[in-house]
Order: structure tokens, then C-alpha cells, then sequence
């Protein structure tokens, strides 16, 4: 039997990308109270005050009802917050544990480990915007403007996220720094990114202040894409978020290639 | 023959702590080779450069002939490794976790070969028991089953029978030489230096990040100068006699026990003499074979009452 040892199998130089993106969805599965239910509940909530009850009374667009409006940033909400949540949980807990040696011992690759990393988090993140959109059905009904747009749009923020959450899971030192970055970066530019409101509505100096605001073209071009109109063109959405997406993607690379705060 | 292991000029230092110093040694295939020092004499911060946990300071570490920076992918495929710390992913089963590991290492997943792996480390009956509900003997062989599971060619185990029972230290060494009968070379480092005597080949002594000694283990033992002489008495002594003083005879075991230490020309028929004049109540005499420990604690220049070395 011990013979065994002597057959080696042969190296198949894409399985440590796929045993990894593997093993990765299966971790948000096996937790899927937390990483996929509690992030639909939320948005489900959201959709009924705002779609239900509030939103009856509020009217911020001509020609839609604030629950059309509101609809496309609650469901790219859903998508950032879980495709950070994922990449920046699953690789800091790994750096907490020690268990990150399972992978800094093995031949993978560091292009691998970034790919494989962000498809699980672009997967858990879609997975939790269609979920919000299939719910929202209940509420309002969404014109579909340009649905191949939408999509784009929906995996290049879960793609711009992914990557950020792979830099902030090396910079962080502790569950609560890591926390930091969620509490009092994303939410706050979600929130001032036009989720709730058009930038256009606000003063102007306001309003010239929300374009250096990520978050803003990441929505608006979401928002423009579902229902047809935007603060602005799909092709200024998409020239700056993958502007963004790239520049972050640069930079994760660097941190995860030069194994910083990795290895030793 | 290719080496499997050559360690050149390697240095390693964090912040201003130099926690490896120059060390170049060669290990060949095949063998099975202890690494020992006490603690912080920089033998994990070695076999963690060695394996790509830690980044190389300065100097190069070939596995099989192989560069493990510049062909990383070939190496880390070639070799297995053990931990000192005990790593897991509390997501997973044992049997889960192994089908991932071996999917890490880009090989598929053989199934009769991790059914081994399973049965010779006594898994079987937690094969799908989370890992946090694993006792830390149970993580400890899960640890080394994860490092066999890819069939390396250089098995690194970094401190395998820390915190496992005897009956299972005696099975583990047991299934480590006939992995190495198949094979396989093995690199191990461990505090138990009566197991490192018995299961090593050649042995290298590191010493605040330098290596103090490297030989095969006989040539290491017969490094002492001197032997010692037990006589076990049939009622106890209150102090040393006069002529044993000679010998720096010393007492033990409440008086029961004397110990000479005999300098290595001293002829035993002298000490014997001695003895016969003194007419002590001797019941019986032992010469202890001198041990891996008193070499190890001559270069490491610690002793047994000193604790600023730690465990060995």
C-alpha cells in the first residue's frame, strides 16, 4: 500500500485555481445564513420601506416612482457589500489563523490566488444582487433600458470590490480595523453615492463634490442601465469604474505577488 | 546523485534580529535528516524558507536541484510540510480538507492513497468531525497526513509528536520509516532528542541561527569526552566518600544512587579498585551510553537546570 507513494499523479498546473475558487464557495455556502440570507433580509427590508411605504410618498426622478428609483442602488448595494465582505473576511481570517500556509506552501500562483479569490466574491456578490432583483419584482417594475449594461456593471463593481477587499484584508490588523474599512469607507460612499437620491438634486457644490465619489459612477451607470436615464452616459460610468477596477486590480496584485504581509 | 535538499549561505533577519545566519548544508535522498537546536535557534524560520512561508533573506535553497524561487511551482510540489503551529480551516472536514490540500498541489485527489494516509494516523473514526472539535493530537496528524497527502519526495516535519501520546509517537515514527523505506526523504526537527537518535541518519545542531554541528548521529554521540559510571547502592549514603570525590561523584535518588564521572582516560578497572577497597553496599552498575542530550547540551551550551533555552 505504502507503495502508493511511488505513483506520482500528474501536475495539473489549473487545479490549485480550481480546488481554491472550489473551496471558496463552498466556505459562503456552508455559511449561507450569514454571508447570502442576512444580506437578502436587509435589502428586503430596505425594498419595503422604501418600495411599500416611504417611497409612495417620495418622488426624486420624473417618470419613475421612487421605488424604480431606488431598486438598481439596493440591488448594486447588495452586490459591493457581499463581494468585499468575502474576499476581505475569507483572507483575513486565513491571515488570523495562520492556516494562509495551506496556500503559501503550494504551487499556486498569484494570478491564480487573485482569480480565484474574486470569482468566489463576484459569485457570492451577484448571487445576493439577483436575489434582490427577483424580490424587487414585488415592488416595482424596472423598464430593463439595457440589461447587458446592467450586468457589466454589476460584475465590474463586484470585480472593483473583490479587489478591494483582498487590499484591505492585508492591511488590516484586527476584526475591528478590518470593520473600519466597511463602516466608515463603503458605507458612507454607498450611501452618498445616489443609492437614495440623484446627485443632481443636490446644491451644486455638493453635487461637483459626489463626482470624486467612486460609488457615484459604479450606481448612476447601474441606475442608467436599468431604467434609461442617468446623472451620466453609460460610457463615463464604465470609462471611470474600470479605471478604478484596474488600478485597484493593480494593486492587489502587487500586494498578493510580492506576498507582503504574507509571507515572512 | 542530486541532492534533495541544498541549503546555500542562507540568512534570515526580521527587523535587526538575525534569526538565521549563513547556514549552508546538503541533505541527500533518501535520508532521514534531524535538524535540532533549542528554542529560537532558527530552525522553523529555515524550513519555512525552505518550503515559501518565508521570504529568503540572502543565499539559496535548492529542492532536488531545483531553485525554490525561481522554479517555485516544481518545488513546492516536490516537498511536504509539517507546521510547528497547528493550522486549520475549521470550514472543513479531515476528508474534505485532505481532498483539498492534494487539489492545491495540482494533483488529483488519490483516493486509496488518502484512505492510507487516514488509517496509518488513526483518523478514521474523526473523518468528518469539524476541525475545531479536534483534539490538538488529532490536528497534529491531520497535519502530517495534509503534508503527505501529494506524495512529496522531501517530507518536512516541523515537531510532529509535539502534544501526541507515546502509543501514537511510536506509530507515527514507525510510518515515517517506512515512508522513508518507499523513498521518500525526510527533513525533521523535534524536542524529543532520544527520537531524533533512533530515527536520524545525519544531524545538524543550530544554535542562535547558526549551525553549531552537522554529522552522522554516531560520530555526534561519540563526541563525549567521558562517561559516566551509576552504582546503584542497598542503603542510601549520606555523602560522597572521599576517594569517589576524584570522579565528582555525586548522589542521587535520596543516596540510593551514585554517579562518577569517569574523564576519558581514567581505566574503569581503577575506579573498580576503588570501589572494592571502600567495600560500599553496591547492588548494582550501570555505564549509561552517553546521549544525543549531553552533545546536544555541550554545543548549545545550556544546561539542564537552565531555562532560558526552553524545551530543546
Amino acid at each position: 500500500m505504502i507503495d502508493r507513494l511511488r505513483q506520482p499523479r500528474r501536475f495539473v498546473s489549473w487545479l490549485p485555481f480550481a480546488t481554491l475558487l472550489q473551496k471558496e464557495v463552498r466556505r459562503f455556502l456552508k455559511v449561507a445564513f450569514q454571508t447570502l440570507l442576512t444580506p437578502i433580509v436587509t435589502a428586503s427590508l430596505y425594498l419595503f420601506v422604501f418600495g411599500a411605504t416611504l417611497g409612495q410618498r417620495i418622488s426624486v426622478l420624473e417618470g419613475f416612482s421612487y421605488a424604480q428609483f431606488v431598486v438598481p442602488g439596493l440591488i448594486l448595494m447588495g452586490v459591493i457589500n457581499n463581494s468585499f465582505a468575502n474576499t476581505s473576511s475569507s483572507l483575513f481570517i486565513s491571515r488570523y489563523l495562520g492556516n494562509i500556509v495551506d496556500l503559501l506552501v503550494t504551487p499556486i500562483t498569484p494570478p491564480q490566488l487573485i482569480l480565484a479569490y474574486t470569482l468566489a466574491a463576484m459569485l457570492r456578490g451577484l448571487l445576493v444582487g439577483s436575489v434582490v432583483l427577483l424580490i424587487s419584482f414585488f415592488f416595482a417594475e424596472l423598464p430593463f433600458a439595457s440589461p447587458v449594461a446592467a450586468a457589466a456593471m454589476a460584475a465590474l463593481a463586484s470585480f472593483l470590490f473583490a479587489q478591494f477587499g483582498l487590499v484591505a484584508a492585508i492591511y488590516a490588523n484586527s476584526f475591528d480595523a478590518l470593520s473600519m474599512f466597511n463602516n466608515f469607507l463603503i458605507l458612507p460612499l454607498i450611501y452618498l453615492g445616489g443609492v437614495f437620491y440623484p446627485v443632481s438634486i443636490l446644491p451644486p457644490f455638493w453635487a461637483r463634490l459626489s463626482h470624486i465619489n467612486p460609488m457615484f459612477y459604479l450606481i448612476d451607470g447601474f441606475r442608467h442601465a436599468l431604467l434609461g436615464v442617468g446623472d451620466l452616459s453609460l460610457g463615463t460610468a464604465f470609462t471611470a469604474a474600470g479605471l478604478m477596477a484596474a488600478a485597484l486590480f493593480v494593486w492587489a496584485s502587487l500586494l498578493l505577488g510580492s506576498g507582503y504581509r504574507l509571507r515572512l | 546523485m542530486t541532492p534533495a535538499l541544498e541549503i546555500d549561505h542562507l540568512s534570515k533577519s526580521f527587523g535587526a534580529a538575525e534569526a538565521v545566519k549563513d547556514l549552508s548544508l546538503s541533505i541527500e535522498a533518501g535520508e532521514i535528516f534531524g535538524l535540532l537546536g533549542p528554542n529560537g535557534a532558527g530552525k522553523s524560520t529555515t524550513i519555512n524558507m525552505i518550503s515559501g512561508v518565508c521570504r529568503i533573506g540572502q543565499g539559496a535553497v535548492r529542492v532536488f536541484g531545483y531553485d525554490t524561487v525561481r522554479q517555485y511551482r516544481l518545488t513546492r510540489r516536490l516537498v511536504g510540510v509539517m507546521h510547528q503551529e497547528i493550522v486549520t480551516d475549521h470550514f472543513f472536514t479531515i476528508d474534505l480538507a485532505l481532498k483539498i490540500h492534494s487539489g492545491y498541489y495540482g494533483v488529483a485527489d488519490d483516493r486509496i492513497w488518502r484512505q492510507l494516509l487516514i488509517e496509518r494516523l488513526g483518523l478514521g473514526p474523526h473523518l468528518h468531525k469539524s476541525m475545531h472539535k479536534l483534539s490538538g493530537g488529532l490536528k497534529r496528524r491531520f497535519m502530517v497526513a495534509k503534508a503527505l497527502v501529494h506524495k512529496p519526495r522531501l517530507l518536512i516535519l516541523d515537531e510532529p509528536t509535539a502534544g501526541v501520546d507515546v502509543e501514537l509517537r511510536r506509530t507515527l515514527w514507525q510510518f515515517v520509516r517506512e515512508i522513508n523505506e518507499s523513498g521518500t526523504t525526510v527533513l525533521l526537527t523535534t524536542h524529543y532528542l532520544e527520537e531524533a537518535e533512533q530515527m536520524c541518519g545525519r544531524i545538524a545542531i543550530m544554535n542562535d541561527g547558526r549551525l553549531v554541528a552537522l554529522e552522522r548521529t554516531e560520530e555526534l554521540l561519540s563526541r563525549i569526552d567521558g562517561r559516566s559510571l551509576l552504582l546503584y547502592l542497598e542503603t542510601p549514603l549520606d555523602r560522597v566518600p572521599d576517594p569517589l570525590v576524584t570522579w565528582n561523584g555525586q548522589l542521587e535518588q535520596d543516596g540510593r544512587r551514585l554517579r562518577l564521572c569517569l574523564p576519558g582516560e581514567t581505566a574503569v578497572g581503577e575506579v573498580l579498585q576503588c570501589l572494592a577497597q571502600l567495600q560500599l553496599p553496591i547492588r548494582d552498575l550501570e555505564r549509561p551510553r552517553p546521549g544525543l542530550e549531553e552533545v546536544f547540551l555541550q554545543l548549545t551550551g545550556l544546561n539542564l537546570n537552565n531555562n532560558q533555552g526552553g524545551s530543546l
